[in-house]
Protein backbone atom coordinates (compact mmCIF):
# COMPACT_ATOMS: atom_id res chain seq x y z
CA UNK A 1 0.00 0.00 0.00
CA UNK A 2 1.10 3.40 -0.53
CA UNK A 3 1.49 6.30 1.34
CA UNK A 4 -1.51 7.86 -0.55
CA UNK A 5 -3.73 5.26 -0.08
CA UNK A 6 -3.09 5.42 3.72
CA UNK A 7 -3.55 8.97 3.85
CA UNK A 8 -7.03 8.25 1.99
CA UNK A 9 -8.37 5.84 4.17
CA UNK A 10 -7.70 7.54 6.82
CA UNK A 11 -8.91 10.49 6.02
CA UNK A 12 -5.83 12.36 6.86
CA UNK A 13 -4.00 15.20 5.74
CA UNK A 14 -0.96 15.66 5.01
CA UNK A 15 1.40 18.08 7.12
CA UNK A 16 4.46 17.50 5.39
CA UNK A 17 6.39 15.19 2.67
CA UNK A 18 3.52 15.49 -0.02
CA UNK A 19 6.19 14.43 -2.59
CA UNK A 20 6.70 11.49 -0.89
CA UNK A 21 3.42 9.91 -0.88
CA UNK A 22 4.23 7.13 -3.41
CA UNK A 23 5.87 5.13 -1.07
CA UNK A 24 4.83 1.84 0.27
CA UNK A 25 4.14 0.52 3.42
CA UNK A 26 3.37 -3.00 4.12
CA UNK A 27 3.81 -3.08 7.89
CA UNK A 28 2.62 -0.58 10.75
CA UNK A 29 2.89 -0.01 14.55
CA UNK A 30 0.53 1.91 16.49
CA UNK A 31 1.93 2.66 20.42
CA UNK A 32 2.04 5.83 22.65
CA UNK A 33 5.04 4.54 24.14
CA UNK A 34 8.25 5.35 22.08
CA UNK A 35 9.97 2.78 24.81
CA UNK A 36 7.58 0.36 23.05
CA UNK A 37 7.82 1.44 19.07
CA UNK A 38 12.05 1.03 20.49
CA UNK A 39 11.52 -2.47 21.42
CA UNK A 40 9.40 -4.08 19.26
CA UNK A 41 9.53 -2.36 15.66
CA UNK A 42 11.41 -4.63 13.33
CA UNK A 43 10.03 -3.68 9.61
CA UNK A 44 7.10 -1.49 10.12
CA UNK A 45 7.54 1.43 8.60
CA UNK A 46 4.38 3.39 9.66
CA UNK A 47 4.00 4.68 13.25
CA UNK A 48 0.90 5.84 14.38
CA UNK A 49 0.56 7.76 17.31
CA UNK A 50 -1.54 9.95 19.81
CA UNK A 51 1.68 11.48 21.27
CA UNK A 52 3.29 15.26 20.64
CA UNK A 53 6.60 15.67 21.33
CA UNK A 54 9.67 15.63 19.09
CA UNK A 55 10.88 12.34 20.37
CA UNK A 56 8.28 11.02 18.10
CA UNK A 57 10.03 12.27 15.49
CA UNK A 58 13.42 10.75 16.41
CA UNK A 59 12.44 7.67 17.61
CA UNK A 60 10.54 7.04 14.01
CA UNK A 61 14.30 8.30 12.73
CA UNK A 62 16.02 5.79 14.69
CA UNK A 63 13.66 2.87 12.98
CA UNK A 64 14.01 3.95 9.78
CA UNK A 65 10.36 4.46 9.29
CA UNK A 66 8.53 6.61 6.82
CA UNK A 67 5.76 8.14 7.88
CA UNK A 68 4.00 8.99 10.59
CA UNK A 69 0.21 9.79 11.75
CA UNK A 70 -0.93 11.41 14.57
CA UNK A 71 -4.05 10.37 15.71
CA UNK A 72 -7.62 11.87 17.18
CA UNK A 73 -6.67 15.36 15.04
CA UNK A 74 -3.52 15.90 16.99
CA UNK A 75 -1.71 19.16 15.53
CA UNK A 76 1.89 18.57 15.39
CA UNK A 77 3.88 21.69 16.29
CA UNK A 78 6.44 23.41 14.16
CA UNK A 79 8.93 22.15 15.75
CA UNK A 80 7.88 18.41 15.51
CA UNK A 81 7.13 19.43 11.49
CA UNK A 82 10.49 20.82 11.07
CA UNK A 83 12.36 17.87 12.32
CA UNK A 84 10.16 15.44 10.30
CA UNK A 85 10.88 17.48 6.82
CA UNK A 86 14.72 17.33 7.68
CA UNK A 87 14.66 13.84 8.24
CA UNK A 88 12.26 12.90 5.31
CA UNK A 89 9.33 11.73 7.25
CA UNK A 90 5.92 12.10 6.20
CA UNK A 91 4.11 13.69 8.53
CA UNK A 92 -0.04 13.00 8.44
CA UNK A 93 -3.24 14.21 10.57
CA UNK A 94 -6.53 11.87 11.00
CA UNK A 95 -9.40 12.95 12.76
CA UNK A 96 -9.71 8.90 13.85
CA UNK A 97 -8.80 7.32 17.06
CA UNK A 98 -5.90 5.18 17.24
CA UNK A 99 -8.30 1.96 17.49
CA UNK A 100 -10.22 2.98 13.98
CA UNK A 101 -7.55 4.17 12.45
CA UNK A 102 -5.58 0.57 13.11
CA UNK A 103 -8.37 -1.49 12.15
CA UNK A 104 -9.33 0.18 8.56
CA UNK A 105 -5.30 0.07 7.70
CA UNK A 106 -5.41 -3.53 8.86
CA UNK A 107 -8.63 -3.94 6.86
CA UNK A 108 -7.34 -3.03 4.17
CA UNK A 109 -4.22 -5.19 3.87
CA UNK A 110 -1.57 -3.93 6.22
CA UNK A 111 0.00 -5.78 8.79
CA UNK A 112 1.29 -5.51 12.48
CA UNK B 1 37.58 8.64 14.33
CA UNK B 2 36.28 10.35 17.64
CA UNK B 3 33.48 12.60 18.48
CA UNK B 4 31.91 13.86 22.12
CA UNK B 5 28.21 15.32 22.62
CA UNK B 6 27.31 17.28 25.52
CA UNK B 7 23.28 16.18 26.45
CA UNK B 8 21.04 18.29 28.30
CA UNK B 9 19.63 17.15 31.09
CA UNK B 10 16.95 19.68 31.48
CA UNK B 11 15.49 19.89 28.32
CA UNK B 12 13.43 17.07 27.51
CA UNK B 13 12.71 18.28 23.61
CA UNK B 14 16.25 17.94 23.08
CA UNK B 15 16.40 14.29 24.10
CA UNK B 16 17.82 12.33 21.27
CA UNK B 17 19.97 15.17 19.34
CA UNK B 18 22.81 13.42 19.74
CA UNK B 19 21.67 10.36 18.61
CA UNK B 20 20.24 11.92 15.81
CA UNK B 21 23.65 14.04 14.81
CA UNK B 22 25.15 10.76 15.40
CA UNK B 23 23.21 8.34 12.55
CA UNK B 24 24.03 11.14 10.15
CA UNK B 25 27.39 11.16 10.21
CA UNK B 26 27.51 7.18 10.24
CA UNK B 27 25.31 7.52 6.95
CA UNK B 28 28.08 9.85 5.67
CA UNK B 29 30.65 7.53 6.82
CA UNK B 30 28.58 5.09 4.65
CA UNK B 31 28.42 2.02 7.14
CA UNK B 32 25.76 -0.51 6.62
CA UNK B 33 22.17 0.76 7.43
CA UNK B 34 21.93 -2.67 9.99
CA UNK B 35 24.78 -1.62 11.81
CA UNK B 36 23.83 2.05 12.11
CA UNK B 37 20.01 1.22 12.95
CA UNK B 38 21.47 -1.35 15.84
CA UNK B 39 24.13 1.54 16.84
CA UNK B 40 21.74 4.20 16.87
CA UNK B 41 18.95 2.58 18.64
CA UNK B 42 21.01 1.64 21.35
CA UNK B 43 22.71 4.83 21.47
CA UNK B 44 19.06 6.81 21.56
CA UNK B 45 18.02 4.70 24.34
CA UNK B 46 20.85 5.34 26.47
CA UNK B 47 20.51 9.02 25.72
CA UNK B 48 16.94 9.15 26.37
CA UNK B 49 17.92 6.96 29.95
CA UNK B 50 21.12 9.76 30.88
CA UNK B 51 18.39 12.64 30.51
CA UNK B 52 15.70 10.81 32.36
CA UNK B 53 17.12 9.08 35.13
CA UNK B 54 20.39 11.10 34.92
CA UNK B 55 20.12 15.12 34.77
CA UNK B 56 22.04 14.72 31.60
CA UNK B 57 25.62 13.88 30.86
CA UNK B 58 28.80 13.07 27.73
CA UNK B 59 28.89 10.78 25.31
CA UNK B 60 31.99 9.55 23.60
CA UNK B 61 32.04 7.79 20.17
CA UNK B 62 35.24 6.13 18.60
CA UNK B 63 34.81 4.72 14.88
CA UNK B 64 37.69 2.11 14.25
CA UNK B 65 37.90 -0.24 11.64
CA UNK B 66 36.78 -3.10 13.58
CA UNK B 67 33.92 -1.40 16.01
CA UNK B 68 32.16 1.37 16.35
CA UNK B 69 32.30 2.16 20.02
CA UNK B 70 30.26 4.52 22.81
CA UNK B 71 30.63 5.73 26.10
CA UNK B 72 27.53 7.40 28.30
CA UNK B 73 29.21 9.17 31.41
CA UNK B 74 26.53 11.04 34.03
CA UNK B 75 26.77 12.33 37.30
CA UNK B 76 23.22 10.81 38.38
CA UNK B 77 22.15 8.68 41.13
CA UNK B 78 23.90 5.67 39.81
CA UNK B 79 21.81 2.14 39.45
CA UNK B 80 20.89 0.37 42.53
CA UNK B 81 20.81 -2.96 41.46
CA UNK B 82 21.88 -3.63 38.12
CA UNK B 83 20.94 -6.93 37.28
CA UNK B 84 17.06 -5.74 38.55
CA UNK B 85 17.60 -2.28 36.02
CA UNK B 86 18.42 -4.92 33.01
CA UNK B 87 15.13 -6.75 33.68
CA UNK B 88 12.63 -6.53 30.79
CA UNK B 89 10.26 -3.87 32.56
CA UNK B 90 11.58 -2.78 35.31
CA UNK B 91 11.41 1.18 35.55
CA UNK B 92 11.74 3.61 38.40
CA UNK B 93 10.60 6.29 35.93
CA UNK B 94 7.73 8.62 37.22
CA UNK B 95 4.61 8.82 35.42
CA UNK B 96 5.50 12.42 33.81
CA UNK B 97 7.91 10.38 32.23
CA UNK B 98 5.83 7.97 31.10
CA UNK B 99 2.73 10.32 29.48
CA UNK B 100 5.98 11.37 27.32
CA UNK B 101 6.15 8.33 26.16
CA UNK B 102 8.80 6.52 28.35
CA UNK B 103 9.37 4.80 31.29
CA UNK B 104 8.30 1.24 30.12
CA UNK B 105 11.78 -0.80 31.61
CA UNK B 106 12.70 -1.58 28.00
CA UNK B 107 15.53 0.47 27.00
CA UNK B 108 18.27 -1.54 29.00
CA UNK B 109 17.45 -4.78 27.68
CA UNK B 110 17.43 -3.03 24.60
CA UNK B 111 20.58 -1.87 24.50
CA UNK B 112 21.82 -5.56 25.23
CA UNK B 113 20.14 -6.89 22.26
CA UNK B 114 21.33 -4.67 19.92
CA UNK B 115 24.92 -4.61 20.92
CA UNK B 116 27.78 -7.12 20.63
CA UNK B 117 29.19 -5.30 24.26
CA UNK B 118 27.97 -3.79 27.20
CA UNK B 119 29.25 -2.81 30.13
CA UNK B 120 28.08 -0.80 32.99
CA UNK B 121 29.90 0.50 35.58
CA UNK B 122 27.81 3.06 38.51
CA UNK B 123 28.34 4.17 42.18
CA UNK B 124 24.87 5.39 44.10
CA UNK B 125 25.02 9.24 44.36
CA UNK B 126 28.10 9.42 41.99
CA UNK B 127 27.65 8.69 38.80
CA UNK B 128 27.25 5.95 35.68
CA UNK B 129 29.39 4.96 33.06
CA UNK B 130 27.46 2.65 30.04
CA UNK B 131 29.81 1.24 27.25
CA UNK B 132 28.83 -0.26 24.10
CA UNK B 133 30.24 -1.49 21.30
CA UNK B 134 29.01 -2.72 17.67
CA UNK B 135 31.52 -4.79 15.49
CA UNK B 136 30.99 -3.23 11.94
N1 LIG C 1 21.91 6.52 33.52
C1 LIG C 1 21.14 6.05 34.51
N2 LIG C 1 21.24 6.58 35.76
C2 LIG C 1 20.48 6.12 36.77
N3 LIG C 1 19.58 5.13 36.65
C3 LIG C 1 19.43 4.57 35.44
C4 LIG C 1 20.19 4.99 34.31
N4 LIG C 1 19.84 4.23 33.25
C5 LIG C 1 18.90 3.38 33.70
N5 LIG C 1 18.65 3.56 35.02
C6 LIG C 1 17.72 2.78 35.88
O1 LIG C 1 17.45 1.53 35.27
C7 LIG C 1 16.04 1.39 35.04
C8 LIG C 1 15.80 0.61 33.76
O2 LIG C 1 16.28 1.37 32.63
P1 LIG C 1 15.62 1.11 31.21
O3 LIG C 1 16.26 2.01 30.23
O4 LIG C 1 15.68 -0.35 30.93
O5 LIG C 1 14.09 1.49 31.42
P2 LIG C 1 13.42 2.94 31.55
O6 LIG C 1 14.40 3.98 31.10
O7 LIG C 1 12.88 3.09 32.91
O8 LIG C 1 12.24 2.83 30.50
P3 LIG C 1 12.38 2.79 28.89
O9 LIG C 1 13.83 2.65 28.57
O10 LIG C 1 11.57 1.62 28.44
O11 LIG C 1 11.82 4.07 28.39
C9 LIG C 1 15.50 2.81 35.02
O12 LIG C 1 14.14 2.91 35.31
C10 LIG C 1 16.38 3.47 36.09
O13 LIG C 1 15.92 3.14 37.37
MG1 LIG D 1 15.38 3.78 29.25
Amino acid sequence: MTLKEVCEILEANVVCGQDNLDIEVKMACGSDMMSDVLAFVKNQSLLLTGLQNPQVVRTADMMDMHCIVFVRGKEPTEDIIELACDRDIVLMQTPLRMFTACGRLYDAGLKG
Amino acid sequence: MDISYNVNGDDFTRAGEASSKFKKALKQVGFDAEIIRRVTIAMYEAEINMVIHAHGGVIDCKITPEKIELWFRDKGPGIENIDLAMKEGYSTAPDNVRSLGFGAGMGLPNIKKYTDEMKIETELGVGTTVYIAVNV
